[in-house]
């Protein structure tokens, strides 16, 4: 099992257990919902887009075929491509592109999403197709009533519209009431959807030049845990001048230290100290979550 | 020796294959596996069971969170592509249409014979009604679809409704692909509406139950019933099989997650979605023959007895093809 104590893009509490058959757990994090919603909107332009092209396409050669004479078949032909386009990109976008190795559309590689089987075992196409074939209910029937009831004149068939508005709407926000984020078609299909961030391995913050004399006591190193240590390590990364002045303030006060060093030399040589400190208590199987860890 | 030391030659050591590793998935994930040289797929493995180790020393003996984040996605990553499919689109295929498919209708068998009889009673009933009482036609069939098949049409009017081919012959492929893609379309809507308990798919499948047996009642008092027996057939055996069997996934999905039995609520649900699944590529399998045989076939073959016989042969085979018992290849 992973610490529950391991910061870093995911929570513990969404950290999902996948143990590879080498016995180790990779424990995925589970997508957030605002990276599903984004995917999702990706997704939807990309379709739209690929209608509108479809569209013109479809206009513009028929236009070109009435005005070479074209006979009647060919303009058959192009309505036939339209029909069958439109069905195509409405049913199965989502299904061909999560059926292939990369289990995600444009809009999840986008966000560095991809769909995984619940239960660890390879992704199957029948799961793909029943979680996407859902979207019937989740997204086209909303968006169906929704439509009827805004363009629907007779007051008691525009209300029986929003009463389905209302209804269908259950199914829609079913990801935003379960702590795995299933979507109802998820839950059909066996899957969740887990957010792998593709990132290039950073610098150390570390140099790894032995360290000499020590600028700190063995109290002042002691202060913190490993959850206040990584988000020190993200405070120096990202190495904002504001957010570097107040949590210098914060652990000087803390600590009772004055010494001499603008904040940023100040933090990383906090930093660096302490790293070294509580990596010396890992290789003596001593792990303190956080400073109220004692 | 320091662990600051210990960590740097950690790290200096194992660097250079956690960079092949992450060019080849680079490669892989862009292009596909195929794009990969035999030497980069057969250290794929290797270097991956190397990032698994290291992942597991780091999580152990660092607290460089960028470290073992990077770890974890590339190590994930990875994961995917060497325990990823296995089976070939080919060989997908014939699984399905072997065994798959005819397997998943014949389990669906209970919740067949349900939407089937919900169909059948609301044709019967609608009949009925409108035999008794012709006004009842208007408030079952809505008169965009009717499209002046209704009481006051005569029965010369009808009967040309039967044979006539639209517009004399030609439009029949986007006439055929329209049909397709509409039923397709509802056919889904009625599968996925099987999640909200089976009510909406049952109210579905009555609903084209009643339709039918109110045109019967139309046709039948002008005398023309054997006839629309014909025209239906060609297309409707195919298609109406289609949609009680789609009736039927929705059904599976929605006995799941209301009547669980001994498994979980979420393993039932999983288990029924995947079966219902395969039926549902099959039902859109099926209406897209029921489409050319709606579109083409009923507009060129005219003989009552024709269409009788393409339909009701049509219907055997789907028959025999789901239901009869075969010996497995895998044993």
């Amino acid at each position: 099992m992973v610490e529950a104590h391991v910061l870093g893009p995911h929570a513990a509490r969404d950290r999902r257990s996948l143990v590879t058959p080498e016995g180790v757990d990779l424990s995925l994090g589970l997508a957030t919902g605002g990276q599903r919603v984004g995917a999702f909107v990706v997704d939807l332009l990309i379709m739209v887009l690929a209608l509108i092209a479809l569209t013109l396409i479809v206009a513009f050669s028929a236009v070109g075929f009435s005005a070479s004479g074209g006979g009647e078949w060919a303009l058959e032909f192009v309505g036939v491509v339209w029909l069958l386009g439109f069905f195509l990109i409405r049913n199965f976008y989502f299904i061909l592109f999560e059926a292939g190795t990369r289990a995600a559309t444009w809009g999840k590689r986008a966000f560095g999403l991809r769909v995984v089987a619940r239960s660890g075992e390879r992704l199957t196409s029948e799961s793909v197709v029943a979680r996407n074939l859902m979207r019937e209910v989740e997204l086209y029937l909303p968006l169906s009533y929704l439509i009827y009831a805004m363009v629907e004149t007779d007051s008691g068939d525009a209300l029986l519209a929003w009463g389905g508005v209302l209804w269908v709407l259950v199914f829609t926000l079913f990801p935003f009431f379960n702590k795995d984020r299933l979507r109802v078609g998820d839950l059909l299909a066996g899957t969740w959807v887990v957010n792998i961030p593709k990132k290039n391995l950073s610098y150390d913050l570390v140099t790894h030049a032995p360290i000499e004399t020590s600028q700190f006591s063995k109290e002042q190193l002691d202060a913190y845990g490993v959850y206040e240590l990584q988000t020190l390590e993200q405070v120096l990364r990202d190495a904002q001048p504001d957010t570097l002045r107040l949590v210098a303030g914060t652990i000087r006060e803390k600590i009772g230290y004055w010494g001499p060093g603008d904040d940023y030399e100040f933090l990383s040589a906090y930093y660096r100290e302490a790293r070294a400190v509580m990596e010396r208590g890992l290789l003596f199987g001593k792990r303190r979550a956080d400073k109220h860890d004692r | 020796m320091s662990t600051q030391t210990i960590a740097r030659q950690f790290r200096e050591q194992r660097e250079n294959d956690w960079q092949r590793l992450e060019a080849i998935l680079r490669v892989a994930e862009r292009k596909s596996v195929r794009a990969l040289s035999d030497e980069d797929l057969l250290a794929l493995p290797v270097l991956y069971r190397g990032a698994l180790s290291s992942l597991s020393l780091a999580r152990e003996t660092s607290l460089d969170l960028e470290l073992v984040t990077y770890l974890e996605g590339l190590c994930a990553r990875a994961y995917f592509f060497v325990y990823g499919v296995r089976t070939t689109a080919g060989a997908k295929f014939l699984a399905f249409f072997r065994a798959d498919w005819p397997d998943a209708i014949r389990s669906l068998w209970r919740e067949t014979i349900v939407s089937a009889l919900l169909m059948i009673l609301g044709a019967v009933a609608a009949y009925l009604l409108v035999a008794n009482d012709p006004t009842w036609f208007d408030a079952f069939v809505p008169g965009e679809l009717g499209s002046g098949r209704d009481f006051q049409a005569s029965a010369e009017e009808l009967r040309r409704t039967l044979y006539d081919a639209p517009e004399g012959g030609t439009g029949l492929s986007f006439f055929a692909t329209f049909l397709f893609t509409h039923n397709a379309q509802v056919s889904l809507m009625c599968f996925a509406l099987g999640f909200a308990f089976g009510v909406p798919t049952a109210m579905l499948l009555v609903h084209n139950g009643t339709m039918l047996g109110a045109f019967f009642a139309l046709f039948q008092d002008r005398g023309l019933a054997f006839e629309l027996g014909g025209w239906l057939s060609i297309h409707g055996t195919t298609e109406l099989f289609a949609i009680v069997l789609a009736g039927a996934a929705g059904f599976r999905i929605g006995w799941a997650v209301v009547f669980p039995g001994e498994e979980t609520r979420l393993t039932a649900a999983t288990r029924a979605g995947r079966t219902a699944a395969i039926a549902m590529i099959g039902v859109v399998i099926m209406l897209m023959c029921a489409g050319l045989l709606e579109g083409y076939g009923r507009q060129l073959i005219t003989g009552d007895w024709t269409r009788y016989a393409i339909g009701w042969t049509l219907l055997l085979l789907w028959l025999a093809y789901f239901y009869i018992p075969r010996r497995r290849a895998d044993g």
